[in-house]
């Protein structure tokens, strides 16, 4: 019994979820106002996100680079480390660990914005006026994340793969040649392809699950704090799971 | 003319609307009082499709609203303003910037025509110098009055007003008042106000509906009001000192 009501509540919200995304990708009302909004959130979403990403992709990249160095023993060639530090970041750091952590910087934000919304009846007003409140708040946030998250992973591993070559060569444990031939070896393009296309996916989720979640929230500022929690979580669960699903499709 | 025809709405177990009849006719402020948790809010909310009733249905002017698609209801929203019990102002935007946005989505001017509208309205709640603040920086009874500059800025058929003047001082809940009235006279507008403040029934009233836990227990004008006749009524209306001495017609 409790398990039947469990499914049909996970139901209620995936059915729920679905039409408030078909509700979001309407036409826009005005053009204009839709290109404003979307270039707040390029920003609040982007440009905002810069520094943490940037910050964490650094550090990650010195990490894996000395921990690389570590783990080989005299036998394993010194360019593995360039190629294990590339490898990671181009993989899975840089695609599935940014959007985790924009999950929590952004998605809580988008939850905790829309439903402050919700609870003090703003999203009423725009109903009220006619406006399409989840096309007019949600569409710019999926669409800013779609084209923004991408972006910020590039940039990650780019910054990764950069310090890992920086700390290998100023410790010593690397020469640059070294490390840029590890850097080269065997290279796919076709893993940088499928970083990408999981990253949009994942931006697409951190943005519309917490919209989800924050245009739903119901009650007072107690429940708004709630919902971005949810937010959270439900976002790095689910990216995780297409994640693991994206792989496995992706590479077969 | 806005008609409820048996109109029932409950949450769960509690049926917060039963069967309610009103009509709100045209060029008259029609006013809507009841205890506190009577169900005047939703009541209204119920009128302008905020929330859909269980039964029954509504009609603007012939046009049968409850019937019609979300589409179909835009054109109909489009007529209505709305001043909400919690003002509901955006909160990222100015306030300028918040009386001017239906006129951004909908009306087709151009940006000083807009800016010109905008003005006016501010200038008729008397905040022609507040256009540049946050609605955080406005005291409560002058979001109420950005609310109603917001409200009346579409030139609306159709006007609600969830207690506009709960929390002013007597002064300016009677300069809302008066605003009210004047507008509703000169665009022959169709005004609805919700209100447990007899100060403004007696000022401003042309008809009355009484609610007791979800009912419409009367139906009148200010001069009915006072001849009593419904027992929660006469206690709703003479629960103040001053009412029961205007009744006995005695000195103040
Ligand atoms: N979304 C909701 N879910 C459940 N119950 C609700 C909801 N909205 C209102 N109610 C209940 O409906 C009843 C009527 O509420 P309503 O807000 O209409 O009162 P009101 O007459 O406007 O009171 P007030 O004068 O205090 O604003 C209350 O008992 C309230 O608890
Ligand atoms: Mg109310």
């Amino acid at each position: 019994m409790k398990a039947y009501l469990r499914a049909m509540r996970w139901l209620f919200h995936i059915g729920r979820y679905m039409q408030l995304l078909s509700a979001s990708f309407r036409r826009p009302e005005k053009g204009r106002v839709f290109r404003s909004l979307l270039i707040r959130e390029l920003d609040a979403i982007g440009t905002q996100s810069i520094g943490i990403v940037a910050l964490l992709s650094l550090f990650m990249g010195a990490v894996i680079c000395l921990q690389t160095a570590h783990q080989i023993g005299g036998w394993i060639p010194v360019y593995t480390i360039g190629f294990t530090v590339r490898q990671t970041m181009i993989l899975e750091f840089s695609p599935t660990l940014i959007p985790v952590i924009l999950a929590g910087k952004v998605g809580s934000n988008i939850a905790s914005q829309i439903g402050t919304m919700r609870v003090t009846e703003q999203i009423d007003a725009l109903e009220i006026m006619g406006v399409n409140s989840a096309s007019y708040l949600i569409l710019p946030k999926i669409i800013a994340g779609l084209c923004i998250v991408p972006f910020l992973v590039i940039l990650s591993m780019v910054m990764g793969v950069g310090a890992g070559a920086w700390v290998g060569v100023a410790t010593g444990v690397s020469s640059l040649a070294d490390f840029e031939y590890g850097m080269q070896v065997d290279f796919h393009v076709f893993d940088v392809i499928y970083a990408l296309t999981k990253t949009v996916a994942f931006g697409f989720i951190l943005t519309s699950v917490s919209a989800y979640h924050g245009y739903y929230a119901a009650g007072g500022a107690l429940e708004v704090g709630r919902s971005s929690t949810r937010a959270v979580v439900w976002s790095v669960v689910i990216i995780m799971v297409t994640n693991l699903i994206l792989t496995q499709m992706l590479l077969n | 003319m806005i008609e409820l025809h048996n109109i029932s709405k409950s949450f769960g177990e509690h049926d917060v609307l039963k069967d309610i009849q009103a009509s709100f006719e045209r060029g008259k402020v029609n006013f809507v009082i009841g205890r506190s948790g009577s169900g005047k809010s939703v009541m209204t909310k119920c009128t302008v499709g905020l929330i859909e009733p269980d039964q029954g249905h509504v009609s603007y002017d012939g046009r049968n609203f409850t019937a019609l698609s979300r589409r179909d209801r835009k054109e109909i929203r489009q007529e209505i303003g709305m001043l909400f019990q919690g003002s509901a102002l955006f909160d990222s935007m100015t306030v300028q910037e918040n009386v001017s946005f239906p006129l951004k989505m909908f009306s087709g001017m151009t940006d000083a025509e807009i800016d010109r509208r905008a003005s006016e309205c501010l200038e008729r709640v008397e905040l022609a110098d507040a256009g540049s603040r946050f609605p955080a920086e406005c005291s409560g009874g002058m979001q109420k009055r950005v609310g109603i500059a917001r409200a009346i800025a579409m030139n609306p058929k159709y006007l609600f007003c969830d207690e506009p003047n709960s929390g002013l001082d007597p002064q300016t809940a009677i300069v809302i008042d008066q605003l009210i009235m004047e507008i509703t006279r000169e665009y022959n507008m169709t005004t609805v106000v919700i209100s447990h403040d007899m100060n403004s029934v007696m000022e401003a009233s042309d008809t009355i509906h009484f609610v007791h836990e979800g009912r419409i227990l009367w139906r009148g004008d200010r001069g009915g009001l006072l001849a009593g006749g419904v027992p929660e009524l006469e206690d709703f209306v003479f629960a103040s000192e001053l009412m029961r001495r205007i009744r006995k017609g005695g000195q103040i």
